[in-house]
């Protein structure tokens, strides 16, 4: 670091402005300086600016159409209804909009965390021929666009008559990328003295990951788990193409086709169905937040 | 499945490694060359057939004349070279459609990451109680389906009765129109995209962060350096690793720039938010499959080329962290313990 050389620091002539060496303890060391009632309010103020967006949604979704479109807004329902969401199941089907997202999710997420742990499993412990073609494949595809195989992939699903199928829905997901990266940079955590000690009682290689190395992942299938029930929960595009009739469109696609054209004015059913579709996510994830921070930080750092 | 190919490949790699015993293949290599082919069967059989198969089938697309109703007789379709990749260059939609994915990203990227780093330090910096509290708040926007967050977005940037013009008509700032404009539109997109994103950044800069040896820090306070001069010259040369990773993801996602307008603006006013990836969707469902492939393409490319310029810019070279984070070579003791056969 250049800090220390090439450079003539007179030495501090006021201590007082480096009040943190003199009053810092083990529990705080300089990089953490003391709470500063600066850094509360500048991140209390983006926290609000952050969160503005979701406190809207929920106090504008119970009022009426007529305060929605007040000018100016109302901050706080005057009037608060629940109108727009017994209309959001009165006059559209949620209930089946939320089974199949329930479905396809669960599907996807139950499908990821058996293929990618069992693909990360040997790209993190096992050497073998051809794994080093195999990482680099799985890992290049992260970096193409989903543009590129839209329509390929259309096809193909509509040449196995899948199209406005679940199957159709979930196949094209089972088998991400990203699962297999992070399950294998978790893995490779894991000591081989573990493996080698089981390999040396005689235990198969299924038994090993069954019995030894899937137990510890344990964290890092449940933040796959949340990652990957959230990304197909949330998708978009593709449901959006294969679904054609109402009895297979997930809650976003649904949500969005009813925003477009005339419903587009009907701004209290349209922030129901938001609520609807954003609430349950938002309620798993405060329940397992750290699990997100860990799936995170594992695949930033490691 | 080609097995027989895959395993002379792998056995060619790892001679490369200059190990000699490896290349006499010990029986026990081989069967746990087996065991492991086993284990990734699965996912390889569904890798190859929606994800790399696509891919191939796209490429192919994109140097013939397909078209959607080529569909039901694909003889009909005739090579054609590289002249839809010519035609894409030339078509003055598609430019529109660069300048404004450039102008996205050039402006995006900088300030998504900015903001998330300078959020990640102070709360590494001066917090110490409700950290969670704002880990957690800075993170919700990204777990929030793009349909909800459209419909919130077009509601808070109405021009009577939306919040934001009334916050600024507070200051006494009479906002514009802002989706309906063509100046403001594209704003707002990379306003919203940023508060989308930086909830991510903000924990993997966290994570980064903690990684930075508080000795270091401590000697340079013992030296007189401020707190600017330890964060530029201890904590970001630290943090190369970590800002590389997260310019790398964020450019990656942001030069696909498609959501955001799909469900905002559906590319309006007057193009001004139309992307390459929205364009390349456009084409495709206009059925002109050959040219919508050369341009997803092209999308592909500028996301490799922005990838390889961020490296360049942000990575190292030849230190061990950064070898240990991108290239992961084969330590000599795995090569040692596949020699016993452990």
């Amino acid at each position: 670091m250049s800090t220390t050389t090439g450079r003539t620091q007179p030495p501090p002539t006021e201590p007082t402005t480096d009040a943190p060496v003199q009053h810092r303890t083990k529990e705080r060391p300089i990089g953490e300086a003391r709470p500063n009632p600066f850094a509360y309010l500048i991140l209390g103020v983006g926290l609000i600016v952050v969160m503005s967006p979701f406190a809207w949604m929920a106090l504008s979704s119970v009022k009426s159409a007529g305060e929605i479109r007040q000018v100016p807004p109302t901050w706080w329902p005057e009037a608060p209804t629940l109108d727009n969401f017994t209309a959001l199941f009165e006059r559209l089907d949620f209930p089946q909009f939320f089974a199949n997202s329930t479905i396809v999710a669960t599907a996807v997420t139950l499908g990821n965390l058996v293929f990618c742990s069992m693909l990360g499993y040997v790209l993190a412990k096992s050497e073998f021929a051809g794994k080093k073609l195999l990482f680099r494949l799985v890992l290049g595809t992260l970096m193409i666009p989903g543009m590129v195989t839209l329509v390929p992939l259309f096809v193909m699903v509509a040449n196995m008559g899948l199209v406005n199928t679940y199957m159709g829905l979930i196949l094209p997901f089972l088998a991400a990328p990203f699962g297999v990266f992070l399950m294998r940079q978790f893995f490779l955590g894991i000591p081989d003295e573990l493996i080698d000690a089981a390999r040396v009682d005689g235990a198969s290689e299924l038994r090993i990951f069954l019995q030894i190395v899937m137990p510890l992942a344990k964290p890092a299938l449940a933040t796959l788990a949340i990652l990957t029930f959230l990304g197909s929960w949330n998708n978009f595009l593709w449901p959006l193409v294969v679904a054609t009739t109402e009895d297979k469109y997930t809650l976003p696609v649904a949500l969005a086709l009813y925003s477009t054209g005339q419903n587009q004015t009907d701004y209290g059913l349209l922030l129901a169905g938001a609520v609807v579709v954003v609430v349950p996510v938002l309620v798993v994830f405060l329940i397992l937040q750290r699990y997100f921070v860990q799936g995170v930080a594992m695949t930033g750092i490691k | 499945m080609s097995t027989p190919t895959v395993v002379r490949s792998g056995a060619q790699a790892s001679g490369r490694t200059g190990s000699q015993t490896l290349r006499k293949h010990p029986p026990l290599y081989r069967r746990r060359t087996r065991a492991a082919w086993g284990f990734a069967l699965p996912f390889v059989l569904l890798f190859v057939t929606f994800t790399a198969g696509p891919v191939l089938m796209s490429l192919g697309m994109a140097v013939t004349d397909i078209r959607s109703r080529d569909l039901r007789n694909p003889f009909a379709v005739e090579f054609v070279g590289l002249d839809n990749f010519v035609t894409v260059l030339q078509d003055p939609l598609f430019l529109k459609a660069a300048g404004n994915t450039a102008y996205f990203v050039l402006v995006g990227v900088p300030l998504t990451l900015g903001l998330s780093l300078g959020i990640a330090v102070i709360l590494n910096a001066g917090i110490t109680r409700f950290k969670t509290l704002f880990r957690v708040g800075y993170y919700m926007p990204v777990v929030t389906s793009i349909v909800a967050v459209a419909v919130v977005w077009r509601f808070l940037l109405h021009p009577d009765a939306g919040l934001i013009n009334e916050v600024l008509g507070w200051v006494g700032i009479d906002g514009p129109h802002w989706l309906a404009s063509t100046t403001w539109a594209m704003p707002s997109m990379i306003a919203m995209a940023t508060w989308r994103s930086i909830g991510t950044l903000i924990i993997i800069f966290l994570a980064g962060l903690q990684g930075v040896p508080t000795s270091l820090h401590e000697a340079a306070a013992l030296d007189g350096a401020n707190a600017w001069q330890r964060f530029r010259n201890i904590t970001l040369p630290t943090m190369r690793p970590t800002l590389l990773f997260g310019a790398v993801i964020t450019g990656i996602g942001y030069v696909q720039f498609f959501e955001e307008p799909f469900v905002m603006t559906q590319g309006g006013p007057l193009n001004s938010t139309l992307s390459v990836a929205y364009q390349t969707y456009n084409q495709f469902g206009f059925g002109n499959y050959g040219y919508a492939a050369a341009m997803s393409y092209v999308l592909f490319l500028a996301v490799v080329i922005l990838t390889v310029i961020q490296f360049r810019f942000l990575g190292e070279r030849d230190t061990p962290r950064r070898r240990r984070l991108w290239r992961r070579r084969p330590a000599p003791t795995a090569v040692a313990r596949q020699e016993i056969g452990r």
